[in-house]
């Protein structure tokens, strides 16, 4: 039992990393900008294809992983410049609108460029293989690497975000929006900065995954729905807040989902045990959820109540 | 246009139904019968992420039907359409084929959802459906019919394979995985049926899952003599790749439907060693395989799996007993017994067809390995049963 509670920490934390850079962008793009961004999912599997493709053109992931991030700031400018920017002033509803059929129309468009067929990422020599826990227990080396390296970027965010000057434009930003542009600060340049490093920042967490999962079309809905659980838990604009709501859904998702069956077996006999198991495990991250909100409806650490 | 395309399906639907009733009621050859060209309609999946199993099987198909351009000495005619996994797309499209196009043949499809979807709408009409893939438990049983005809196997059969090779190995404690819907409780069933020692644990998930960390860390912490599961398609390239990074290759994995032609390009190293449940493998040893695995690979450049074998053995099948009927298909009688006859060199030695017109056949243990030519494919280990019945045979009495 400790075995596979080691095992599954390990994996919450893995997918929570993930999770954070996915949230991270969403997150000030929600909370400075006020658009609710349903495309940051596509980003996501954008990164995929294109670390997929420049590791097939250049024959190697390290070249495709460091091509991967002009093509995503050219990517994010893009989106930002010929969508994004005529939303600003719109509705949430337009938002969610114009947004959402930016899903359809990428996911549409990979199609067109990259076929149906999934695609694979060849694994890192250097990062393949398993590496021994404890006993018999081994975990792949190429996992500790996606954990280190959310661990690194949650890092320099931090550094970022606390303690230079965009940094603080970003805080004053998700707390003031229109403070900020008040005191002369060119919110157009701020917004396009932000919106496309959380594009870089999505489009690195499909590159990571892309190796171990299949590049596949609806790769970015998948994540999506578990990022704004996150946003939302940890509040809306505040990074901090999407590192620990990541953190803290994943793990209840990967260790609730295995624990929660195994503990009603001991209350419930083994068949309904198992079917309520499987209905309650998925459910798990919106029970949290909501327990959170209702003590603290702005969110763990979120700025505007 | 969409709505066009929709009035016309429902207006051919509707034609179809009626043509249906007629012919059924009188049991005599359909018009398509007595013209002079032979047509067939290929029914498969060939969009979406499971295109890569109808590719193969039209790919199978259309080998044998470009090798001989007169399937059984008539003139040949030959409609590929894509079910797109739609079942009600699917049966539209097959009333289609059987009352506009009037086949004589309707192939395929992959996926038992389709054929079900298919089967009523083209038997019923006196056509003959030949499947090359699914074959599920109640055509084989209790609702055989005699123009319906299968060349791949009882859907079980594959997992009782891996069932009665886990007993044979002597395990006692193999975890099970399979996708939460029907074909994934069925699949874990079958596997019962002929396994009967412990199950470690027994895991469903999500349809579509693509991450399976959770589900390895149990692996991982059971430590199982083994794990059977049964992952089609894109789950299964990612759970093989995964198992491999996971250092969990000590733990026998055996599969049905998971390692095979259609995935190996995929996953490559990490599956090879892998088990999997089939009825043939490309490797296998004898002149009508060799001859047809290196017309495939030399035609498609890719190594071809059990569903290019059961079309290209359905393209056979129709073009020996319409040869020997010298071309005539008024007499449905003779058609029957001609295809029952199954007189054709298939790919995997023996081959016959039991009463309800499924095939009765050897099945081996297959493992995935790197081939001699570069590419990946299946190669035989032992054979598990030999010219091997399904279980629902004895429950269909054909009129």
């Amino acid at each position: 039992m400790t075995n596979l509670f080691v095992l599954q920490l390990l994996n919450g934390v893995q997918l929570g990393v993930l999770l954070f850079l996915i949230a991270a962008g969403l997150t000030l793009v929600f909370g400075i900008m006020d658009v609710v961004n349903l495309a940051h999912g596509v980003l996501y599997m954008v990164g995929a294809y294109l670390i997929a493709t420049f590791a097939a053109l250049t024959g190697s992931f390290w070249w495709g992983l460091l091509l991967m991030f002009p093509a995503a700031i050219v990517v994010g400018l893009v989106l930002e410049v010929l969508v994004i920017r005529r939303l600003y002033a719109r509705s949430h509803l337009d938002q969610v609108l114009a947004t959402f059929g930016l899903v359809m129309i990428a996911n549409e468009a990979v199609k067109i460029i990259w076929g149906v067929s999934p695609l694979s990422v060849p694994m890192p020599e250097l990062l393949s293989g398993s590496v021994p826990l404890m006993g018999p227990l081994q975990y792949p080396v190429y996992r500790i690497a996606i954990i280190a390296a959310g661990l690194a970027v949650a890092l320099g965010l931090y550094v970022v975000v606390n303690h230079t000057r965009i940094g603080m434009l970003l805080r004053a930003g998700a707390t003031n929006r229109t403070m900020v542009s008040a005191l002369g600060i060119d919110i157009g340049k701020l917004f396009a900065i932000v919106f496309t490093m959380g594009g870089v920042l999505a489009c690195f967490a499909g590159a990571l995954v892309a190796p171990i999962l299949s590049v596949d079309t609806g790769m970015g809905e998948s994540v999506l729905i578990l990022t704004f659980v996150v946003v939302v838990i940890g509040g809306i604009g505040s990074v901090k807040g999407a590192f620990f709501g990541a953190i803290l859904v994943a793990v209840v998702d990967t260790v609730g989902g295995v624990f929660g069956p195994i503990w009603l077996r001991s209350v419930l006999d083994p068949s309904a045990a198992g079917q309520v198991g499987r209905m309650l495990a998925p459910m798990l991250v919106y029970i949290l959820m909501a327990v959170i909100l209702f003590a603290k409806p702005a969110g763990l650490f979120g700025g505007r109540g | 246009m969409t709505l066009k395309r929709t009035l016309l399906a429902s207006t051919c639907a509707t034609f179809g139904l009626t043509g249906a009733a007629f012919a059924a009621a009188h049991a005599e050859a359909p018009p398509s019968a007595n013209d002079d060209v032979l047509k067939i309609g290929l029914v498969y999946t060939l969009s979406g992420p499971a295109a890569a199993l109808g590719e193969q099987a039209r790919n199978g198909f259309m080998l044998f039907a470009e090798q001989n351009e007169m399937l059984g000495g008539m003139e040949t005619e030959i409609i590929v359409v894509d079910d797109e996994l739609r079942p009600d797309l699917a049966s539209d499209k097959a009333r289609e084929l059987v009352a506009r196009d009037a086949v004589d043949f309707v192939v395929g499809p992959i996926f038992s959802n389709v054929l079900i979807a298919i089967h009523r709408p083209v038997t019923e009409t006196g056509t003959v459906l030949i499947s090359t893939n699914a074959g599920t438990s109640n055509f084989a049983g209790a609702e055989c019919n005699p123009n319906f005809f299968v060349t791949s196997y009882q859907n079980d059969q594959n997992h009782e394979v891996m069932g009665a090779y886990a007993e044979s190995q002597g395990y006692q404690n193999v975890f099970l995985m399979a996708p939460n819907y029907q074909a994934g409780k069925d699949s874990l069933a079958g596997f019962k049926n002929s396994y009967t020692g412990g199950i470690a644990g027994e895991v469903f998930t999500e349809l579509g899952q693509l991450d399976f960390s959770s589900e390895l860390a149990q692996i991982a912490a059971f430590q199982p003599d083994a794990l059977f599961t049964f992952m089609p398609g894109g789950m299964g390239v990612n759970l093989v790749k995964q198992y491999d990074q996971a250092g969990l290759s000590s733990i026998p994995f055996l599969s049905a439907f998971t390692v095979d032609e259609t995935t190996l390009p995929a996953t490559q190293d990490a599956a090879v060693g892998l088990l999997g449940g089939a009825n043939w493998a490309p490797d296998m040893d004898n002149a009508a395989n060799e001859a047809f695995v290196s017309a495939y690979i030399e035609k498609y450049g890719a190594v071809p799996g059990t569903y290019a074998m059961q079309a290209y053995d359905a393209a056979q099948l129709i073009h020996s007993a319409v040869e020997k009927l010298g071309g005539d298909l008024t007499d449905r009688a003779a058609l029957r017994a001609a295809l029952t006859e199954a007189d054709f060199d298939s790919p995997r030695g023996d081959f016959a067809f039991g009463k309800n017109q499924f095939p009765i056949q050897d099945f081996y243990v297959v493992e995935a390995v790197k081939r001699d030519d570069g590419f990946y494919g299946t190669s035989i280990r032992e054979q598990v049963f030999d010219d091997y019945v399904d279980n629902y045979a004895d429950a269909c009495e054909m009129e």
